[in-house]
């Protein structure tokens, strides 16, 4: 496939995320709707990452340091949420 | 005979380097945002109903097409750094300069937002805030203002970054592929903000 032909592909899967994700806010309410919205949103990024990021053509150590900023939000995240879960 | 005094063995490992650089930089803007990102998801889980009926207050679908205007945008900054890579100059210029007229174009739409939601009396600004009652829809408006205005700041500074780019490559027979890549990188990322911020922010059900 040509790089001009996947890119243009890739745009497109977004947009269809997008529609996907504000269908499903008219249909969900309350954590399935927040799991789905969150879901395609994660979806969205990993295609913006591995293609338009080149990520698919990079080596794992550079897929590693790419992605590790989301490993240190998960910490800030389970941090910040104990304080209010306990 | 000139000694070469690169720290790389070759072309591979020096954009390797190149693109972590702009990675690890990349890193410091995704825990920015992500500050916000927890503040958001603590005021959801103290007020969930408060917070849904907030969320439904803003304009959806001109956040729906802004979304659509900025993944476009992307595609086009993807599509300037297979034209850099293959060495068209005034191709990628051309493209960068999509680039920047979809950026200006959702802020433009943004503004329009921001001044529909003034009049509304939901912009917790001076004179605009007449319809703010609640404390949770003050954190809930802050938190939107905060949040969206950061991120248009940094597409402002995209918009210059890649029109910069663009002017230099204009005449271009040839292009270096890197800084075309590494602003592609940043554009790129910018868009990944607001593809969580639209669900976050706009469809909380």
């Amino acid at each position: 496939m040509s790089v001009t032909r996947l890119l243009v592909l890739t745009w497109a899967a977004l947009l269809l995320l997008l529609a996907l994700t504000v269908a499903a806010s008219f249909l969900l309410v309350g954590p399935p709707s927040l799991a789905a919205g969150i879901g395609i949103a994660a979806a969205k990024a990993a295609l913006i990452f591995w293609v338009f990021m080149h990520l698919r053509e990079d080596t794992g150590l550079l897929r590693v340091v790419a992605i590790a900023a989301f490993a240190w939000l998960g910490i800030l995240f389970a941090l910040g949420g104990l304080a209010y879960l306990g | 005979m000139t000694e070469s005094v690169s720290p790389y063995t070759d072309r591979r490992q020096r954009h390797a380097a190149d693109m972590m650089g702009m990675y690890l930089f990349l890193g410091t803007e995704i825990m920015l945002f992500g500050g916000l990102f927890a503040a958001m998801a603590l005021t959801r889980l103290q007020h969930p109903a408060e917070y849904v009926a907030h969320s439904r207050e803003l304009h959806l679908w001109i956040g729906a097409w802004n979304t659509v205007i900025l993944l476009t945008s992307s595609l086009f900054a993807a599509l300037a750094v297979h034209a850099a890579r293959e060495g068209a100059g005034r191709a990628a210029a051309r493209w960068l300069g999509a680039t920047a007229a979809f950026g200006l174009g959702f802020l433009a739409l943004k503004a329009t937002e921001y001044t529909l939601e003034f009049r509304e009396g939901l912009l917790p600004v001076t004179g605009g805030d007449g319809a703010l009652s609640e404390p949770v829809q003050r954190l809930f408006m802050h938190l939107y203002l905060v949040s969206t205005g950061l991120h248009a700041v940094h597409l402002t500074i995209g918009i210059c970054v890649v029109t910069g780019l663009a002017w230099r490559l204009r005449r271009a027979e040839s292009a270096r592929a890197i800084p075309v890549e590494i602003t592609g990188l940043y554009w790129h990322l910018i868009d990944v903000v607001w593809v969580f911020l639209y669900p976050v922010l706009y469809l909380a059900r």
